[in-house]
Order: C-alpha cells, then structure tokens, then sequence
C-alpha cells in the first residue's frame, strides 16, 4: 500500500520540532507499524537523509519501550495494542498517518519521537516496592493469596510502563501508572507492612516529578494496552486517604 | 575434583570437592567473605538490567557494596527478559508428582544433551526453591489455585509439573520483581543506574578486568567507569541470524569485546531454535514472536500426512478444520509417545523442518506446522483454555490476523536462545579475573540445549544466590588494600577508550552505500542457511568463506548517517553488527569444529536412521573454548572436558 507520513522531527530537546512529510510506496499490510517505519528509515538513509529516532526493543508488546502518537490516540487506533504489535492491515491505501512523540510536562523529547521516561523510575523508587533481603523469604506456600486477589494483582502488575496513559491524559498525570504498581503491592499480604508509606511515597515523587492531577477523564484506561482500569485509580485514593488519617492519628504501619 | 588431573585443560574450573550434593554447601562455607563495614569501600560495575544484572546489583547493593549498573535501553525494567512467557521451574514438588532438587538436575543434563557441567547445573537446581520464595516474597503474583496455594504447570523434557508461571508474562512479572529490588537501591543510593549507556569495551588493570568504556546513547560521549570487579549480564547472541525472537537491540558486543580482550568463548555454536513461533511473513519483517512453549500442554502439533492436502491449505484451497484426523500426523505424539507434544525444543524444532523439508509444511511459503487447541476446547471449554493462554492467543490474532480458537496456529521454529556464551568457572568468573559472567551471557547451565522455562531459573539464580557469595570470595581474596584504588588513570584505560574512538570515527568515515540493516540482514539469511537447525561441513565451509567478505563490505560500504556526539540509533547498530560480522564466523568455526550432532547442534552428517541427533562423547565431551589471538590470527580451541561424577551419558531419548 502507498502511505503519506506527517512525522515530528526534532533535532533535541533544546531545538525546536516540526513535521517532516514522506511518502512510502510499496508496504505490506502484513507488515507491522514499526516495520513500517524501518522501511522509511532505509529510504531516507538511502536518499542520504537523517533516519527518525524512535523507541523500540522487544517489538512482541512487552517492554514497554514503543511510544507513538498514531493519528492523535497513544499506541495507535487498536485497541488493547502497542504500536510494536499494530500491524498495517489497519490502515488503508493512501492514509495519511501523522506520528508524533508522547507529549507530556514530564516527558521531555529528547530526539523527534523519542521522549525521556526517567520520571516512571522515580515513582517506583520512591516506594513501588516490597523490602524483601535477598535469602530471606520464606516458602513461597507459607503465605495462601485467594485467587481472585492474586488474579487482581496480576491485573494491575501487568503494566508495562509506557507511559500512554500519561501521553493520553489532558492533565499529564500518571495515576493509571502510579496505581497499579501500587495497588499491586498494597493488595497482596506481603505487601501490608509499608502500605501506608508506599502510597505516600509513591503518590508525592509523582507530584515531585512534574505529572498533573487525576480529573477522572478516564482517557488513561482508554489507551492502556494492557487494560488497566480505573478502579486501581479508587483504589489508590482509598489508601491513600487510608494512610493520610493513619498518620494524623499516630498509628503504626 | 581438579579437571587438570585428567587432560592439559590450562584453566580451573574450580568445581569443589565433595558429593555432588554437598559442593555447593560446603564451597559456601569455606569461600572468604568481606565484613559489612568494608562492603561499602568495594565498587561493583554491572553490565545489563534484566534477571542476572538486576538480581546481583539488588542483592550486592542491599549487602552493602558500591554498584553501578549499565543498561542500553531507557529503563532497567526494560530488559528483554521481560519478553519470557511461559514459566519457571523450580524443585518444590508442590504437585507431590515425584520431582527432586535430583530430578530436576537429571533432566537438565539429559536436556542438554550431556555438554553442561555437573557441579552447576546441581547448584542450580538447589537453588530453583528459593528463587520462587524469594520472588513471591517481593510481590509477584504468580498463579493460584484457588486454596490460594501456587499452581504449576509442564514444560517440555520433563515428566512432573514444576513451572510457576503468571499468566503467558511471567519473564515480565518476575523482571519487574527484580527491578523493583534494584529500584528500590537506586532510591538509597546503593546503586547508581546509568540507562541508555552501552559497553563498549572491557578494561584490564594488571590482567584483572577493572573497568567499562562505554558510550552515551543520548549525547555520544566515551566514558571510562573503574571498579573493583565487572559483571556481565549483557544476554544472548541470537541477533546474528538477524531474524530472531529477540529485542531489537539485543546484542553479543559486550561479551565479544571481552572475548577480544582475552576472555574464552565457549561452545558459541549452540543456538536454540524454539519451535514455536508465528512464521515469517515476507521480508519486511524485523522480528519473529515466540508462541509460549505452555502452548503444548495442551495444542497438538499436527502436520498433513500428504503432501497434496498440504499443497491444498497453502493455496487455500482447503480449510485445515477440515482435514480429517486420518489424514492428520500428530509426529510428535507419533515419535515420542511417551513425551508426546511437550518433547525438548530441539527435538521439536527438527521434527517440524523435517515435516516441511518432506513438503508437508502449511503457511503460503510452506514453512509452518500447526498448534490446534481444538480438541482441548472441546474437552476442557473455550473459556478454560481463554484462562490459560487468552493474551498468547490475543497476540497471535494481532500479528497474523487469525483467531486461535477457530483456526489450528500456524507455527515454525526460530533463533530463540544461546546456551554459549562467556567461559566460566564455578564461581561464574571468566578466565579474566573479577570478570563476572551471568545469564545467558555465560555458557554453564544449559549444555547444548536449554529446557523451557529454565532460563528464568538460571538468571535469577545466578544474581540472587550464586553471585552474592562468589564476587565477595574474589573481592575477598583481593584484600581491602586494594578495595576502590584503581582509578580511571589506571593504564589501560586511555588505550581501551582510544580504540572505541578510533572504531567509531572508522565507522563512521566509510561514506559507502550500504546500510548496516541490510548488511545485518545478509549476514542473518547466511547464518540461517549453514548454521542453522542443520549443519554440514560443507556449508559451515562455505559461510566461513562468505562472512569474511561481507565483512569486508561492511568496513568498505558502511552508510552511516548522523553524528558520534548526538543521539543516533545508526551508529549503535553498526557498532552491533560490525561485532556480529565477526562473530558469525566464530559460530561457523565452533560448529564446524564440533563433528558431531548434539542437542540444538545438529550436524547432518551424524544422526540416526530415524534423525535423531547422534553424540560422539569418545571426541566431543569437552566445553570448546575459543580464545583471541589476534585480529589476523586464527583464534585457539581449548577444551575442557566434562566429567560426570554422578550422571551416565546415555543416549537421549524421549519415545
């Protein structure tokens, strides 16, 4: 199929961007997004001009690394989709596809549709996690977790930290994010004794590192390509607060 | 057990003595240690952010030592360990089906073929049962049952049910576990992460490794880092068949470049080819996807038993739901009744090429097989079988266009692992001194054939259990008096960051027409002709002829656009394939050397009348170690032998 590319270009974060426009000939609807983007890539290197910088690794949906702007919606028009796993059957001859970075306060570009995401380490640094020194766990069947609990964990653990959530949202705010790696942690067992901290922690670094607030929008859990959904969102005020009256009144935990 | 006694192996093994059971333990309790309170003067520098690297920079850092970790991608939680789906194995016989720390051992040498050291692979089966404790306890949610107990499932070359899995992503579930440990030292700044930074070189301060040149992959600045000990964790090396089911930045540069500083390479030419992965499209494709191995716990492979049936489904003349089961060959229930659809992956991945080189394969290009789930939905229902494999089954509808659950998948092997890798000893220390390997960066564990759901175990294992003790033994023996002294003054480094530069400005001055995608390709089409799923001398002689050339190509027809001192992804994957260019040849070497067929190494010349892999262990139980001699100079074969204390070879087999 023959495509129009609109594509932002920017040389760095200090210079300012635009779009290049590009046309590609000859592209298999079998081909995936990014594939599609290596063809233009060898085209401009071909023609001597400078490739498009993008993120990209695993290419099978998993790592999280893929971040596009696909004609205004994060990772594309499919569903439940990152753009690695978007192939080009979903576009038609002639469409013109404009490709933009994710856009976001905390997300600066640092070169045409590559942005910094260093802001998401930051949240779990500050307390997505559970301290457990190596070589002292217990046996792994000491603790039983319900199911339905560990199927709601695992809900919000598969997360792959894109960042399209943020990207989507009007406010840049990165609770979808924020909230299931918390509220991962925060339902199983292991996780109770730093619930209360691990909420206040992790809630002030987004604040810290430049997210905006939740409107409840909802557009987050619209792009998520993993699914995640607002209840983590509910759920992570609830602790929050929760953690906030815990603390006023001097208790434990 | 000295391995020098019997052969003129110049190197140590260091296996200890003792039982097999007992070396582990009784190792552990005699290796020096380091005090708390001096911990913290030692600096560590690790290579790479997945299992292995994550691991052992969690746990030496929350012991107290200095560490720096080094990743190429934006985030250590990025890592393509994250891209693992089906499980991990672990020895706890929860399932009360027979399985032992032994059992587990046994079948991960007789996996391997009988090419993997004994002490190890022992030692990593010790240790499986902690690394499902230790994992649980940070928080990821493996699968339950519903008393709330761990479920397990089955993997292919084993007879009990010991993988623990979370969902088809439980790479990424337990990458994030060992990334939210490492962050959480990152936070108390014990380790110091430096994310898009690739190794470029391995220093050496008196003939022990000491430091890293790496580059800055935002800004292109050469940077020296001195340490008191390295670790690599920097993975495999199946992108140099281009095709493969790796990330796309996935790359051998760190170990080759410590390879070329003197480091032995052992038994580079044993690849893994999964035989389940969606097949190649057309050639524009970039990546192959892995179809979990779980998938066979309850998919049946089937090919056509006609050739004309199959050339009916391949012009889509004939719909595969059709074909009646007569006509139907389940081979690999037909070949190895007993193991049935979960056979080893190297066993499976043959008997597929096998089906398709007799014209029987599907696919519009005639390279696939199916994976039909259709008996499994009529026995167990849509919504058990959506339970257990719902998002492999979402993806594969993604990429191909077809939904699982109507239509029979379309499968075919690919370049998925390397059980070669960097030579060490059993401290999984390299010939070099305080040069680390772990993961599937180094060749221990795995033989010449890796199970499924094994990798995971080892990568963990290492970082968690093994590297903890054994990099405090080396830091140990070096004394405190040397703790944080080598500074990046030391000789060595100026000329290692010399060389990285010059390479670079080499790279970048060829002004050709060529760009280092299409070479990379090239060079990928010929790996997978002559040293792929099956070898011959003649054509490994042949690739050894071709690589050279295209080499040569590369060095003169390079098009590299772009700057060094800016953010350019060219000039990254030029570095990686100008490594893989010369790596590619010492694949062919290593598999031309090994004349015999022994799991994924399979040499034509040497199977049985049925096609299986025929082992010559009188010649051939040797790890083939390779050691540079020089950019000119052949490299030299050192071989040191497998000694079974406590496992018979036998001949494998899975009927």
């Amino acid at each position: 199929m023959k495509l129009n590319l609109r594509v932002w270009r920017q040389q760095s974060h200090e210079s300012p961007g635009g779009f290049g426009d590009y046309t590609l000939s000859d592209v298999s609807e079998d081909s995936s997004f990014l594939e599609m983007l290596d063809i233009l890539n060898e085209e401009l290197i071909e023609k001597g001009e400078e490739p498009v910088a993008f993120d990209h690794d695993c290419r099978e949906g998993i790592c999280g690394m893929c971040s596009l702007i696909i004609n205004g919606n994060a990772h594309g028009p499919e569903t439940a989709t990152t753009v690695c796993q978007l192939h080009m059957r979903h576009f038609s001859d002639g469409d013109t596809i404009t490709i933009e970075p994710w856009r976001a306060r905390a997300f600066p570009v640092i070169k045409d549709l590559i942005v910094d995401r260093t802001a998401f380490d930051n949240i779990v640094q500050a307390g997505g996690f559970i301290t457990a020194r190596t070589g002292s766990a217990p046996d792994a069947n000491e603790i039983p977790i319900p199911k339905p609990i560990a199927d709601k964990a695992m809900d919000a653990a598969a997360c792959i930290g894109c960042g399209a959530c943020v990207a989507a949202c009007p406010n840049g705010a990165a609770m979808l994010f924020t909230s299931a790696k918390c509220s991962q942690l925060n339902m199983l067992p292991q996780g109770q004794g730093e619930k209360d901290n691990r909420v206040l922690k992790m809630v002030a670094a987004m604040d810290d590192n430049g997210f905006g607030n939740c409107t409840n929008y909802g557009e987050c859990q619209a792009v998520c390509p993993k699914e995640i959904t607002l209840d983590f969102i509910a759920k992570m005020n609830r602790d929050y607060a929760t953690a906030k009256i815990h603390k006023f009144f001097g208790a434990a935990s | 057990m000295s391995t020098d006694s019997n052969s003129d192996f110049p190197w140590d093994s260091k296996v200890p003595e003792g039982p097999l059971a007992d070396k582990w333990k009784n190792h552990k309790a005699h290796i020096k240690l380091v005090n708390p309170a001096n911990r913290r003067k030692y600096h560590i520098l690790i290579v790479g952010s997945g299992l292995a690297g994550a691991s052992a920079a969690a746990s030496l850092a929350e012991m107290g030592y200095k560490v720096s970790c080094f990743c190429y991608q934006d985030s250590p939680r990025r890592a393509h360990s994250i891209a693992a789906q089906g499980g991990i194995n672990a020895a706890k016989n929860y399932q009360n089906d027979g399985d032992s720390v032994y059992r587990l051992f046994y079948d991960t040498i007789k996996g391997g073929d009988y090419r993997s050291r004994e002490a190890n692979v022992h030692r990593l089966s010790e240790v499986s049962g902690n690394i499902i404790d230790q994992m649980v306890a940070q928080g990821v949610p493996f699968a339950r049952e519903y008393g709330g107990l761990l479920a397990n499932r089955s993997f292919g070359g084993a007879q009990v049910s010991r993988t623990f899995y979370a969902r088809g992503q439980t790479g990424q579930q337990l990458l994030l576990g060992s990334y939210s440990q490492l962050s959480r030292q990152i936070g108390l700044g014990q380790v110091k992460m430096y994310t898009r930074h690739e190794m470029l070189d391995l220093v050496l301060v008196d003939g022990h490794a000491k430091g890293i040149i790496t580059r800055n992959l935002v800004n292109g600045k050469i940077e020296r880092w001195a340490g008191d000990c390295v670790i690599l964790a920097t993975g495999g090396y199946g992108n140099t068949f281009f095709l493969s089911t790796n990330a796309q930045g996935c790359n051998v540069t760190a170990a080759f470049r410590a390879y070329k500083r003197g480091a032995g390479f052992a038994n580079p030419c044993y690849t893994q080819i999964h035989p389940t992965c969606i097949p190649v499209h057309g050639d524009q494709q970039s990546k192959l996807t892995l179809m979990s191995e779980s998938l066979r716990n309850d998919g049946r492979v089937w090919a056509p038993k006609e050739k004309a049936t199959a050339e009916k489904i391949r012009k889509g003349e004939l719909d595969p739901n059709k074909v009646p089961d007569e006509e139907r060959d389940y081979y690999l229930e037909r070949k190895y009744p007993s193991f049935g659809n979960l056979a080893p992956r190297d066993i499976s991945s043959r008997a597929a090429k096998e089906a398709c080189d007799d014209g029987r394969g599907v696919a519009s290009t005639g390279l696939g097989v199916y994976l039909d789930f259709r008996d499994a939905i009529k026995r167990d229902g849509k919504a058990a079988i959506e339970e257990r494999y719902g998002n492999l089954f979402e993806m594969y509808n993604r990429i191909t266009g077809d939904d699982p659950y109507t239509t029979p998948m379309m499968i075919f092997p690919a370049v998925h692992y390397t059980m070669g890798g960097l030579w060490v000893d059993y401290n999984l220390e390299s010939n070099i001194p305080g040069l680390f390997v772990a993961g599937e960066a180094n060749f221990s564990d795995h033989g010449a054939n890796r199970l499924g759901a094994s990798a995971l175990m080892q990568g963990l294992a290492d970082g968690y259990f093994v590297l903890p003790y054994t990099v405090g033994n080396y830091l140990g023996e070096q004394g405190i008096a040397k703790a944080g002294k080598v500074t990046t003054d030391a000789p060595g480094f100026a000329e290692a960051e010399a060389e990285v530069q010059d390479r670079i400005k080499k790279m970048m001055s060829i002004n050709g027409k060529e760009s280092a995608r299409s070479l990379h390709k090239r060079l990928g089409h010929i790996m997978w002709e002559y040293c792929g799923m099956a070898r011959t001398e003649e054509g490994l002689k042949k690739a050894l002829e071709l690589i050279p050339k295209l080499r040569e190509e590369f060095w003169t027809n390079l098009r590299l656009p772009g700057k060094e001192e800016e953010l350019n992804p060219e000039l990254e994957r030029a570095g990686r394939v100008a490594d893989f260019l010369e790596f590619g040849e010492l694949m062919c070497r290593d598999a031309l050397m090994r004349d015999e067929s022994c799991g994924g190494h399979f040499r034509s010349e040497h199977q049985s009348p049925e096609g299986e892999a025929v082992r010559d262990d009188d010649k051939f139980a040797f790890v083939g170690i390779w050691q540079h001699q020089g950019d000119d100079q052949e490299p030299k074969l050192i071989k040191e032998p497998l000694v079974y204390e406590e496992v018979k070879f036998t001949t494998r087999s899975y009927k």
